[in-house]
């Protein structure tokens, strides 16, 4: 369903609450890349953070805005792992089970709105490597960011669980490091790159969850890595807001950039930094973004 | 629970296991052999000492109900889903801790930050309370306007289910 090079935007709730600098750096590329976005007409959470409560409100949620997409006539895309899995995975279980299906279309038909299940959803890396393709990507670099050594971080929901997303290998994840290394930058391993952010403990247990980032940021700093490279907003909080409660709490300090892989992308497409949403980054980026200005631009 | 500890036959709920078996996600728990790959690999376990994927299992199995739906143990699960992919008998362990962990909400042990999130939910369609300043300063950045949730509408669809009842109350 739907025309190609256009979807719907699937926002999510963390990015408007907290990320503005990961949308903002995303509609710039994917602008760049000619894919054209539409807003939700309207908009409830995709209902990941309400699992732990209730399966049956999760799916509910999650159909509703399926069913919205659809009266739309198009396909998903997300900037959020969580949001895309969970919109996904409702999709194929309820495609599967005939009487769940339709228990939440009763629920739906409350609002006039029917899961008939012909959406896909796609997170932008997938729409990044899948419909762009590499190729197009790295002809759209212009400043290619030879000699900067990044590392990664995929984060868990992108690819789990294997069994219902069936996107790159949880086990050793491929595709942000391939996007990274599109852009010419250096996609540098480190011990323990698929170990979680511990974002959904944060407020349960901030104790475990800055323990978690802690790990993550001096295994990324023993590997001389100047960055971190997320796509997910609720990791990117974790490394970038959260950063300078770890440094107090275990009185260390990291001083790791973390950015969003659309502004690493913007960054060698020549998009202005000041376009990109820098100014919203907790931790500082400016040499990352120095060292990309005084990249000459190819013609 | 410790290895040597002994279980009163009053404290066990034979069927439990069948109820949790029954759930979408729970069906696989009585293939669970306790090798332990679950809480060897489970990020949370390591930096916390009361969370066992394991032994939440473990318990499910013998019929450990009440000490299960009363803990709080069970909500420091990250859904991380690492225990659902390495499982090598493909028991889906988040989904049976997230199966346990709905049916403690339904008996109303509910940590204030999830009753925070459906109320959220339900007056402006997202689960964190965005300020109007942010919603605001949009426009300045460049950003279309924010889509709005259908308060009246998210309710009717979900007014019917029973965790919402529960915490509408």
């Amino acid at each position: 369903m739907g025309e190609a090079g256009k979807y719907i935007l699937f926002l999510g709730c963390t990015i408007p609450y907290r990320v503005s600098s990961y949308e903002i750096s995303a509609r710039k590329v994917l602008q760049k890349l000619s894919v054209e976005l539409v807003e939700m007409p309207e908009f409830n959470c995709c209902g990941l953070p309400l699992e732990p409560l209730s399966h049956e409100l999760t799916l509910t949620l999650s159909a509703r805005n399926l069913a919205i997409a659809e009266r739309e006539g198009l396909n998903i895309l997300t900037l959020c792992p969580g949001c895309a899995g969970m919109l996904k995975k409702t999709s194929k279980t309820l495609r599967e089970d005939k009487s769940l299906r339709e228990d939440v279309n009763k629920r739906l038909r409350e609002s006039g709105l029917e899961f008939k299940g012909s959406v896909s959803v796609k997170h932008i890396s997938q729409l990044l490597v899948e419909d762009v393709g590499l190729d197009r990507l790295k002809k759209s670099i212009i400043k290619p960011l030879r000699g900067l050594r990044v590392a990664e971080h995929s984060g868990c929901h992108i690819s789990r669980p294997k069994k219902y997303l069936e996107f790159d290998d949880p086990e050793n994840p491929r595709v942000l490091k391939m996007l990274i290394e599109a852009t010419g930058a250096k996609c540098v391993d480190y011990m323990d790159e698929t170990e979680c952010c511990g974002a959904t403990v944060a407020g349960i247990d901030d104790k475990i969850s800055l323990s978690l980032v802690r790990e993550k940021l001096s295994h990324v700093k023993s590997a001389n890595a100047v960055a971190l490279i997320t796509m997910c907003p609720s990791c990117h909080l974790m490394y970038d807001a959260n950063q300078i409660r770890v440094e107090r709490m275990f009185k260390e300090t990291y001083n790791i950039p973390v950015l969003h892989y659309t502004q690493l992308l913007g960054l060698a497409m020549g998009i202005p930094p000041e376009e990109l949403g820098f100014d919203d980054l907790r931790v500082n980026p400016s040499r990352i973004v120095k060292y990309a200005m005084e990249i000459k631009a190819r013609v | 629970m410790s290895e040597s500890e002994i279980i009163k036959p009053s404290k066990v709920d034979p069927k439990f296991r069948y109820e949790v078996a029954k759930m979408p996600g729970g069906e696989k728990l009585l293939q669970c052999f306790q090798c332990g790959t679950c809480t060897s690999d489970c990020p949370i376990a390591r930096f916390n000492d009361k969370y066992r994927p394991r032994s939440i299992i473990h318990m499910a199995q013998i019929g450990l109900k009440d000490r299960i739906l009363d803990s709080e143990f069970l909500w420091l699960c990250a859904s991380c889903f690492t225990c659902t992919d390495r499982c090598p008998q493909g028991v889906e362990v988040a989904s049976v801790i997230r199966v346990l962990k709905n049916m403690a909400a339904e008996e109303g042990h509910i940590p204030q930050v999830f009753k925070d999130l459906l109320a959220n939910l339900i007056r402006t369609g997202y689960v964190y309370e965005i300020p109007e300043s942010r919603i605001r300063r949009r426009e300045a950045l460049g950003l279309p306007p924010l889509p709005k949730g259908n308060s009246e509408s998210i309710l009717k669809t979900i007014q019917d289910l029973k965790i919402v009842k529960i915490i509408s109350k």
